[in-house]
């Protein structure tokens, strides 16, 4: 895929709606297209986190393995969300393990590229970091409405 | 306000405080601890009419009376169809229930859900846990006048596969190429391949036009806090957000005030309410 074009399906993307488009240009350049067929591990606990993606289409569960229980699924990633931020945080590891649960079309996003050029772009990392902290901090809120465990009731 | 439909001789029924008889028609399970009930009139005569949203106080004779909401379609009058979770002695009671027992039944009491106001506009129904059940109603309505309508979205969480309520029909309603209709689970674990995550993540990407938007809501009060959140996050005004609220209700017709909040009655003012008018004193703790 040419740049012209990643760029463009990154601009259709919600996460990077009003980007300014220098920084679309550079990510553009960052940017591969990624399949992955239902039940594709994506990325696995504890790897680098070297990549991040933002979904195109399909559904991705982020889960925790237990030895008693097996995988557990804590939260489904669809379309027109982000996967993925571990890749923003030292020691930069994924926390958790991803698997699509359905046939899943993604924009890959060489985060290792994009660190250095945060590092060297403080409006970049600040436009970044705008559209990323909203996202953590939903996914930490809608945690906390998980563990409270709305819907049961002692019986 | 839609009610009891008698003939003459029956008409002595209609005392809001006394019970009429029913007879149980069937009782489904629906998950671990919920169940529905279906009811008739005793004698066969009485027509049930009410509107989407309310609710009747069911009487198991020798044990108590409780608020329960109607889960069923208002087109029907023959059976009155509730679906209950047993959590007290009232509602274990019930769940003990068999096809021929009487029950008594007060009702319809309440305010319903503006589906009549809402023609025309985008419908957004945003519910979790057993809050499905006041809302099934109002959705019955909806499908039935699809046409007044513009996109209609249905948004349900449960806490786990196993707690997801009507599932069959839920399954049409996602079927349905003219429904948006979105489930998700608190926790999964082993088969399940839908959403895992709160009901609120759906609502920023949700299609429909914030300002032509008529949004219901029902499930734990924190739930409706943080979907009202995000309703209004989207750009809802918050006089097209309609919840409903549940306390301690008893009488059912406003003299004994166990349901008070604020200046109102839960059982004769709600419980369905225009969130506009509750604002002020919905974040009050105390109440």
């Amino acid at each position: 895929m040419n740049a012209a074009s990643m760029n463009a399906l990154l601009a259709e993307h919600p996460f990077f709606d009003g980007i300014p488009p220098q920084y679309l240009d550079l990510i553009a350049s960052a940017a591969s297209e990624a399949r992955y067929e239902r039940r594709e591990l994506i990325f696995h606990e504890g790897d680098e986190a070297s990549v991040f993606h933002v979904m195109r289409r399909g559904k991705v569960a982020i889960e925790i393995f237990t030895p008693d229980r097996g995988p557990v699924a804590i939260e489904t990633i669809n379309t027109g969300e982000v996967l993925g931020w571990s890749w923003l945080i030292e020691p930069h590891r994924w926390h958790f393990d991803a698997q699509a649960i359905e046939p899943t079309e993604v924009i890959a996003i060489d985060a290792g590229k994009i660190r250095e050029s945060m590092a060297a772009d403080s409006a970049l990392s600040n436009e970044l970091l705008r559209r990323f902290v909203p996202i953590i901090v939903g996914r930490l809120q809608a945690t906390r409405m998980q563990l409270l465990d709305l819907y049961h009731v002692d019986t | 306000m839609s009610t009891l439909e008698f003939t003459k001789e029956q008409m002595v029924l209609a005392d809001p405080m006394l019970p009429t008889w029913f007879r149980v028609q069937c009782v489904r399970r629906e998950t671990h601890d919920t169940f529905t009930l279906d009811l008739a009139c005793q004698d066969g005569g009485g027509r049930f009419s009410f509107a989407p949203g309310q609710f009747n106080m069911l009487y198991v004779f020798g044990v108590g009376e409780v608020p329960i909401s109607i889960s069923g379609d208002p087109a029907t009058k023959e059976i009155v169809v509730h679906t209950i979770r047993a959590v007290g002695a009232v509602t274990r009671a019930m769940r003990n229930l068999k096809r021929g027992d009487q029950v008594g039944v007060r009702g319809p009491f309440g305010s319903a859900w503006p589906v009549k106001e809402a023609v025309g506009r985008d419908i957004v129904i945003v519910t979790g846990g057993i809050g499905l059940a006041p809302l099934r109603p109002a959705f019955y309505h909806v499908l039935a006048h699809r046409n007044d309508y513009n996109r209609v979205v249905l948004l349900y969480g449960a806490r786990t596969r196993d707690d997801i309520l009507y599932r069959d029909e839920l399954k049409l309603w996602r079927g349905e190429l003219d429904l948006e209709v979105e489930v998700t689970v608190d926790s999964s674990v082993g088969r399940w391949r839908g959403n895992v995550g709160v009901v609120t993540k759906f609502i920023p990407r949700a299609e429909f036009d914030p300002g032509n938007t008529t949004a219901l809501i029902c499930g734990p009060e924190v739930m409706m806090r943080f979907t009202i959140q995000a309703l209004v996050d989207r750009g809802v005004e918050t006089r097209d957000i309609h919840v409903s609220m549940e306390r301690n209700m008893k009488c059912a017709v406003g003299f004994c005030g166990h349901c008070q909040y604020g200046s109102k009655f839960i059982c004769k003012d709600g419980p369905v309410f225009r969130f506009s008018e509750i604002e002020d004193i919905f974040g009050i703790r105390e109440l």
